[in-house]
């Protein structure tokens, strides 16, 4: 994987301790990394060429404060930056319209993951009340139109299946899209979501379609739907796409692979449309409302642990969560607390794109990269039935677990003596962590904040 | 160079096809984001570190990657100061060569197996694995070979749907199961059949999958053991298909693909866009994997043999697709 910006950052400021000020002299080498940094994270050469040049600006100069090493003000100085490009606001979907219903319409070049993000939509404006209606446009690629309808099944939303009487492609779209929202007037539904077939921004055809669908339609919203993974092009086929359609925001998708998403940088950059919502993983659920400062982080390599956050406090109960914090500042975490923790960390989704989440650096950093330890389900599993097979005193005090009652829980779990080990002495290792954190609220702050990196970053610095 | 953007080619009309939908963007594009090699060393007559550095540039927009534009450029710097007087034309052939040697990768020579051959296309969602499937067994149906598809995607909606579109235009049968059914399972059938027909080639269609979802890929690894049991050496082909979109994040799907399923191509796709794809060098420098095809459109004959001169010469900006 690639070094996150933190990383390098480090290595540069090895030398840097000690200069009271960022110079011309010292930010070179800085800026450089920064550079490679973005340019790895496929945000468009323009746009960083732009960033770097602000931060070399606003950088200079600066007192390099006590409390921070260079690395992390830089960091720090940068992050203001990006998030003054992505825009510190959420964008909200507008839905008003004095004659519903409100038109979604989408729109994106082939394979960005229209028909999957339409049908997540729909789930997701149904939850919020609102009652969606589907319909595909898309006569062209074979079976999209039952892809959208079978989706929809899943999403338990009503979607327009008629088939259209022309045999010209263009006029069959805009048949479908007229009757489609005469039928969501009928049922009385109020946001009508249209799906159309991917094109590229060359095609002149098609993008006259697309402004034909426009001026029918007249949508309150057209969305434009990228892949996370898009390289350069992002800029251009967003540039064209909005010159051509003047879009309202995008919608970033496949965000739980392992890019790092600088697209959604540059679609901002040349589009000055906002980025609404991010989208992962093929279940319908996996839609969320885009937080500028959370793909900030993860373009930086700072990991997304806001999300991570947000998405815990859904499935954790409040109020256990507030017991395990208490716990955990009064040195009093159980191994049956860790247990609990591991079963609502399970119910959360897979490990791997919880462990993508965290942040690059801190304590985390051992979760991340090449050093990350191999955490596979079936280990959590383990883990579970070794805590299972130790009595109630034992979870409660770890202390007094020797070596014939470490081979008597090995026996129980199936596990050997060594897991028995390795477990403990996490465990251990996680308690100390913990104290260290609530020791210092200074520390504690900043990782809840996500501010800046972590310790090991100031310690190591 | 238009004319040999992608080779000789039985298709004539595809270039001129390519050549007029660009015609009309670069008009439309009013400024163009990207510098072109050629542009840039137009009239230039000693190497610069402005000039390296513009190359760089240009490589990186193209998606060959920081890193690797770096050494790439690091040999070409090597070679200019080696000699002080380097003309641009001399720098142009060196970058060139340069570019054509990372995409030229020994490819092992096929053995002759007895047929069914077996071919996978894997790649992440919404790569175009169907449609490049289509337009492939457009091509075997061509040579006059029988063809079997597998519709192995038994899980996204409609998958099977839309492989089935297909093979009624390519005029070919397709072997599936209920959706939601076992996709090792549709490929032992599609196998055992091929074998008992003495079918030429199956070509599997796998589900769409994001490289970092382990058991997606442990599904994959699977699958390809499974085609191995049925038939001895199957998979004889898997092609990773990538997007020409892809980012850097293309080099990490080519090597977890690798890891996990043992990829033994490339297949780039929507190279008709304005995405140059240069991840592929990255790629085929880094992993030693060819790339096999290009997609260039949406008719079923826009699959063509890849070509690195052909390839490299639109980095150049020798036709209009690279703006």
């Amino acid at each position: 994987m690639f070094d996150s910006l933190t990383d390098r950052l480090q290595r540069v400021f090895k030398n840097l301790r000690g200069e009271g000020k960022i110079s011309e002299a010292n930010i070179g080498d800085t800026l450089e990394a920064v550079r490679l940094a973005l340019l790895d994270a496929d945000v468009h050469h323009a746009v960083v060429d732009q960033v770097v040049g602000d931060l070399r600006v606003k950088a200079l100069g600066q007192e390099v404060m006590a409390s921070l090493s260079p690395a992390e003000q830089v960091v720090k100085i940068l992050r203001d930056e990006l998030l003054e490009v992505l825009g510190r606001q959420t964008a909200k979907l507008n839905l008003k319209t004095s004659r519903p219903p409100a038109v979604i319409l989408m729109a994106g070049l082939q394979g960005s993951g229209k028909t999957t993000t339409c049908a997540k939509l729909a789930r997701m404006l149904r939850q919020q009340g609102h009652r969606p209606y589907l319909v595909s446009v898309d006569v062209y690629r074979p079976a999209a139109r039952e892809q959208l309808a079978l989706l929809a099944g899943q999403a338990e939303t009503p979607v327009f299946a008629g088939a259209p009487a022309s045999g010209d492609p263009t006029q069959a779209v805009l048949e479908l899209a007229r009757a489609a929202r005469r039928e969501a007037v009928n049922r009385g539904c109020d946001v009508l979501l249209v799906d159309t077939a991917g094109r590229l921004h060359l095609d002149d055809a098609l993008m006259s379609e697309m402004r034909q669908l426009k001026e029918l339609l007249a949508p309150n919203e057209i969305l434009f739907v990228a892949d996370a993974m898009t390289g350069q092009d992002a800029a251009r086929s967003a540039g064209e796409f909005h010159r051509q359609l003047q879009f309202s925001g995008a919608v970033l998708t496949k965000m739980d692979g392992d890019s790092r998403g600088g697209a959604a940088l540059s679609i901002h950059h040349v589009t000055g449309q906002p980025i609404k919502f991010l989208g992962s993983s093929e279940r319908l659920d996996g839609l969320e409302v885009f937080h500028p400062d959370r793909i900030v982080g993860r373009i930086l390599g700072m990991g997304d642990i806001l999300t991570l956050i947000e998405r815990a406090e859904s499935a954790v109960d409040k109020q256990q969560a507030a017991e395990l914090e208490k716990k955990l500042q009064s040195d009093a975490f159980s191994l049956e607390d860790f247990r609990d923790q591991l079963r609502q960390v399970r119910k959360l989704g897979p490990l791997d794109s919880l462990m993508k989440m965290m942040p690059k650096v801190g304590p985390f950093a051992a979760l991340q990269g090449r050093g990350r330890p191999e955490v596979d389900e079936g280990q959590l599993t383990r883990i579970e039935a070794i805590i299972n097979s130790m009595t109630a005193e034992e979870r409660r005090r770890h202390q007094v677990i020797n070596g014939s009652r470490r081979k008597r829980i090995a026996r129980g779990s199936g596990t050997s003596v060594q897991e028995v080990n390795q477990l403990l002495k996490q465990y251990v290792q996680m308690r100390k962590m913990f104290k260290t954190f609530s020791a210092s609220p200074f520390l504690r702050k900043r990782m809840m904040d996500m501010d800046l990196p972590g310790q090991e970053l100031e310690a190591g610095g | 160079m238009i004319q040999t953007l992608f080779g000789p080619e039985k298709k004539a009309g595809f270039l001129e096809r390519l050549q007029n939908k660009m015609a009309g963007a670069v008009e439309k594009t009013r400024a163009s984001l990207v510098s072109r090699v050629d542009e840039i060393l137009r009239g230039k007559t000693e190497i610069s570190p402005e000039t390296l550095r513009e190359l760089e540039t240009a490589l990186i927009a193209a998606d060959v990657g920081a890193a690797t534009a770096r050494e790439i450029i690091a040999h070409l710097r090597q070679a200019a100061a080696a000699e002080p007087h380097m003309d641009a034309e001399t720098a142009r052939q060196l970058l060139q060569n340069e570019l054509i040697q990372c995409l030229k990768v020994a490819v092992p020579p096929v053995e002759n197996a007895a047929p069914p051959r077996v071919i996978m296309l894997v790649g992440v969602n919404g790569a175009g694995k169907t449609t490049t499937l289509g337009k492939l067994t457009q091509r075997y149906r061509d040579e006059g070979k029988t063809v079997i598809l597998c519709a192995a995607d038994t899980f996204r909606a409609a998958a099977g749907e839309q492989l089935q579109a297909w093979a009624e235009r390519t005029g070919t049968e397709m072997i599936h199961q209920k959706p939601g059914a076992d996709p090792s399972a549709v490929i032992f059938d599609a196998l055992t059949a091929a074998k008992a027909r003495g079918t030429d080639c199956v070509l599997i269609d796998t589900a769409g999958r994001l490289h970092t979802k382990d058991n997606l890929m442990q599904e994959l690894a699977k699958m390809r053991r499974t085609a191995g049991r049925v038939i001895a050496g199957a998979p004889h082909e898997i092609y990773l298909v990538l997007d020409a979109t892809t980012g850097q994040n293309g080099l990490q799907q080519a090597r977890q693909f690798t890891a996990a399923a043992g990829i033994t191509g490339v297949i780039v796709t929507k190279l008709d866009g304005t995405a140059r794809g240069g991840i592929v060098i990255a790629i085929a420098r880094e992993l030693k994997l060819p790339v096999c095809y290009a997609g260039v459109g949406e008719k079923l004959d826009d699959l063509i043999p890849f070509q690195a001169e052909t390839f490299v010469h639109s980095l150049f900006g020798g036709t209009a697709a690279f703006l």
